[in-house]
């Protein structure tokens, strides 16, 4: 679960941000113009006034991972996060995978797999496993269970969803990247 | 009620599940109901006691009132696009994919042309809700059934347009053609400038699946590019315009009544409204931080009672049973004479089986949107029972049902846990309040205390097992966890099996199998405690007392493909296996664990199942949700337990209630049977059932310690009190 936590240090903005507003956050490559209190979770950020609902509550105790979100690359619980400690950070949601009309190969691998059920998990898993390929591009079995321990999937899929990262991570050798 | 007991076992299978009668569906005549779908051809299921009532002729397509009592329909536009109506919901199952190949199968048509509407109680057909894995022999049937009858009518309108004889011609494609390779004409163009509604009656023949094409096979689900890139929106996910976000002041605790409460603060912060009403306090904001804060600013005080906690739970079950009356008693059912069969045993056995309280946990918590527009109120909400929340929001509004309408959007799960509409109740009144849409999320924390849960139980048993291995007696008894399949499966002369109702401390309601997962977990631990007394192996046991060959065949399947003659016994390895029967269902699961000797823990390595369910209608959905309940089941079977003292939950949360995870899920592999000689029966819950007893069995296997308990490691490890079966 560690890897999910923010770093200490990492957020040095949150002591006085009390009462401070927040006035733009950069999503998916796009900076947005918003008017929050520091203090909103950048999960209710996202979902309410971004309308980026890919990204889901859970639990919002850092339990679940369905609110996964990539800062800066870094796999982190949304709900567990300020929005006035994100900073200019760069912010990526499952709505910012798809590129030019090509999904991830993560993205495509879960459907490949066929890794869900109801799918509510699905957007955490999914962002889980890029930042997973990111920091270790062949992780075998052992170690995609380690890492996305974290992740509920009460739908139970757990067993294809580590195949559709181990495919995604096969596919990803291929090519340049 | 008072009928006698008979010699087959019905003890009364699901009594948690609700029950309703078919209602009004369409308040309009043909021509208006043409008009409001745009033309083109619908074709309409009559259920069969309506169709029973009509003239003697078959069809009946020229009248001009609706039926009242519509099982499902089907549309095909003037443009061709075939949309499917049905009051199921779509909760991860994969009925929405299912559903659509059987219409696609039997309509011949691609599966893409298909579209499907699922719970919208404006738009579908009256259903009483998805549960009980009724969908896929029920509706399924259904939806085979209009297919076939919309394919009839294009052929006849096929053939009348041609003027040949309708025998002649052949629907395959999306399009009718002459046998002979002559001309051919689109489903499309065929229902260009109709206006025709076709009532069905329910009983007319289908494609066997023998000869099935685009049903049977695997298919993966449908729409999941909006699932991986997050655009499919769940009901907590929908917006309206205006639309508040509201908060809800909780009790407490249980039974808690409402003492005092002091709303001014809140009311007082801008931009919020407040609702106070009875016991009912809640508010509504912007957004959620300010009803967050509304929430905290709001001084309620609550009356309690004392209420026992889980610690006196299993003693509770007991002393509080209902006394059932010996005679005429449809929960008890007895078959010879138990001291008969006792007296008749080399080996009597007899233990007692403790099962929790779970949640369910749907990882979407209960959601609800609910907005007012000039009297009539507009519900989305994840709920497997959208007519039955419908009536629910009607009742607490004192409006007509014609006056509500709920949505059910795809919902990220429900197990059996949300048949009830509390959270569309609560969204609707907060919306009335403020005059606007309001957005209603239950917390994590919500959802675990003020949802409902698997029925706790107490299970006992007593047996007889002659000296060649042959069971003599069956005393079952299951306290309060359900009759969903408590009869057993096995040939015993001499049984008494009976379920004793208890008035539950904790709200308690369905979950995946009912109580079949209890039953099945007590009887499949016993079995193996009686094979172990007359020394065979378990799996040669239980076929020894089995003459029903589609659960000895399943046996056969999972003990072969896991190997189980050839398994080799090692320290701190075990192996088990169990089987089971429910609703259609046949599994048989083999299990293998390993235990630290030291620290107690116990990890399931692998596990095989076995499973048959009649004709398999998407093997690949199919293998998907038997694999994720196994894995559902290790959490039941292992660590899941409700924890709760004078009316509160002592451990509402994921980091206090353990679910199974990536770590705790064995290596699964799944072997289907498939009888397309029997009808298909529904597999979203049955597959549950097996984990837990051979786990246990497994356990025991490697240990020689018997744990009895649901779940079977509360902490986390074997508990350290354990009977030593020697
Ligand atoms: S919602 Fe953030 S971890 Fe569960
Ligand atoms: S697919 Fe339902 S929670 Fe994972």
């Amino acid at each position: 679960m560690e890897f999910l936590q923010p770093e200490s240090g990492v957020f040095p903005a949150a002591k006085e941000s009390a009462m401070a507003r927040v006035t733009e956050i950069n999503v998916n490559g796009t900076r947005h113009a918003i008017d929050v209190d520091a203090e909103a979770t950048l999960l209710s950020v996202l979902r309410d006034q971004l309308d980026l609902t890919g990204t889901k509550y859970g639990c919002g105790e850092g339990q679940c991972a369905a609110c996964t979100v990539l800062i800066d690359g870094n796999p982190r619980h949304s709900c567990q996060t300020k929005v006035g400690a994100v900073g200019q950070r760069q912010i990526t949601t499952i709505e910012g995978l798809e590129k030019n009309g090509e999904l991830h190969p993560v993205q495509q691998a879960f459907i490949d797999v066929d890794a869900m059920q109801c799918a509510y998990c699905t957007s955490g898993m999914i962002l889980g496993g890029v930042a997973l390929l990111k920091s270790n591009p062949h992780p075998s079995e052992a170690e995609i269970v380690e890492y996305m321990n974290g992740h509920i999937c009460r739908c139970g899929v757990y067993q294809r969803i580590g195949q559709a990262i181990a495919l995604a991570s096969m596919r990803m050798k291929g090519s340049a990247a | 009620m008072s009928a006698k007991p008979e010699t087959k076992i019905v003890l009364e299978p699901e009594r948690y599940e609700f029950r309703a009668t078919p209602m009004h569906l369409f308040a309009m005549d043909r021509r208006d109901f043409m008009k409001a779908i745009g033309g083109g051809i619908a074709i309409l299921l009559v259920a069969k006691e309506a169709s029973a009532l009509q003239e003697s002729g078959r069809r009946t397509g020229m009248r001009e009132d609706m039926p009242r009592e519509i099982n499902a329909w089907l549309h095909i536009a003037q443009d061709g696009s075939i949309t499917v109506f049905t009051g199921k919901v779509e909760i991860g199952q994969n009925v929405r994919t299912s559903l659509a190949q059987t219409v696609a199968d039997e309509l011949h048509v691609e599966l893409a042309s298909i579209a499907m509407v699922m719970g919208d109680t404006q738009l579908t057909p009256f259903d009483m809700g998805t549960f009980g894995s009724r969908t896929t022999p029920q509706m399924g049937t259904q939806l085979r059934k209009v297919a076939w009858a919309a394919r009839d009518v294009l052929t006849g309108l096929a053939a009348k347009r041609w003027n040949v004889d309708a025998g002649q011609l052949v629907a395959e494609n999306g399009k009718i053609s002459e046998r002979s390779g002559g001309r051919s004409i689109t489903y499309a163009e065929l229902a260009q400038g109709q206006s025709l509604a076709q009532m069905m009656p329910a009983e007319d023949p289908v494609t066997p699946a023998t000869e099935w094409k685009i049903a049977g096979q695997p298919v993966r689900k449908i729409g999941a590019r909006d699932f991986v890139t997050g655009r499919h929106k769940y009901t907590p996910d929908l917006k309206r315009p205006g639309m508040l976000y509201g908060k809800v002041v909780r009790p407490s605790a249980f039974d808690a009544t409402l003492a005092s409460v002091d709303v001014s603060a809140a009311k007082a912060m801008p931009g919020v409204t407040v609702v106070h009403d009875g016991d009912f306090i809640g508010v509504a904001a912007a957004d959620e931080l300010t009803a967050e804060s509304a929430v905290a600013a709001i001084k309620a005080e609550w009356k309690t009672t004392p209420q026992i906690s889980n610690k006196e739970l299993f003693e509770f079950l007991k002393k509080n049973a209902d006394q059932n009356p010996a005679e005429e008693n449809r929960y008890r059912q007895t078959k010879g004479s138990m001291s008969d069969g006792l007296s008749a045993a080399a080996h009597r056995l007899e233990a007692e089986y403790h099962i929790s309280y779970i949640a369910h946990c749907p990882l979407e918590p209960r959601a609800a949107l609910a907005e007012w527009k000039d009297g009539k109120l507009t519900v989305w909400t994840g709920t497997q029972r959208p007519f039955a929340v419908r009536e629910e929001l009607a009742q607490a509004f004192h409006i007509s049902n014609d006056n509500v309408r709920v949505m059910v959007p795809d919902t990220g799960a429900a197990y059996g846990g949300k048949h009830t509409g509390e959270c569309a109740v609560e969204a609707a009144r907060l919306a009335q309040g403020a005059g606007k849409p309001v957005h209603l999320l239950w917390t994590r924390e919500e959802e675990f205390t003020w949802a409902y849960f698997r029925p706790a139980g107490v299970i006992e048993i007593k047996s007889g097992v002659s000296s060649n291995g042959m069971l003599t007696a069956w005393e079952f008894h299951n306290y309060n966890s359900g009759a969903a399949a408590i009869a057993t499966m096995y040939e015993v002369p001499n049984q008494v099996t009976e379920f004793h109702p208890v008035k539950s401390p904790l709200r308690q309601g369905s979950y995946r199998s009912l109580a079949a997962a209890a039953n099945h977990f007590a009887r499949e631990s016993h079995m193996d405690e009686c094979a172990h007394a007359a020394g065979m192996d378990p799996l040669e046991f239980r076929m020894k007392n089995l003459k029903e060959p589609r659960l000895s065949a399943v046996y056969e399947a999972a003990a072969q493909k896991f190997g189980w003659q050839n398994r080799k016994a090692a320290a701190g390895r075990g192996f088990g296996i169990a089987g089971g029967i429910d609703k259609g269902g046949h599994l048989a699961a083999c299990a293998e664990v390993a235990v630290g000797r030291a620290t107690g823990e116990v990890h399931i390595v692998r596990v095989v199942q076995a499973f048959e369910c009649g004709a398999i209608v998407n093997p690949e959905g199919l293998e998907n949700s038997i694999s994720g309940a196994i894995t559902m089941g290790v959490g039941g079977a292992l660590y899941e337990a409700i924890e709760f003292d004078n009316g509160r939950i002592l451990n509402p949360r994921f980091s206090q209630y353990r679910v199974g995870r990536f770590k705790d899920e064995p290596k699964i592999e799944v072997v289907l049977v498939d009888r397309k000689d029997l009808p298909s029966a529904g597999a979203g819950e049955t597959p549950i059932v097996g984990l837990a007893p051979a786990v246990g069995n497994a356990i025991f296997n490697a240990t020689g310690m018997r744990i009895r308990t649901m779940p079977m490691l509360p902490g986390g490890k074997l508990p350290r009190k354990l009977e030593v079966y020697a």
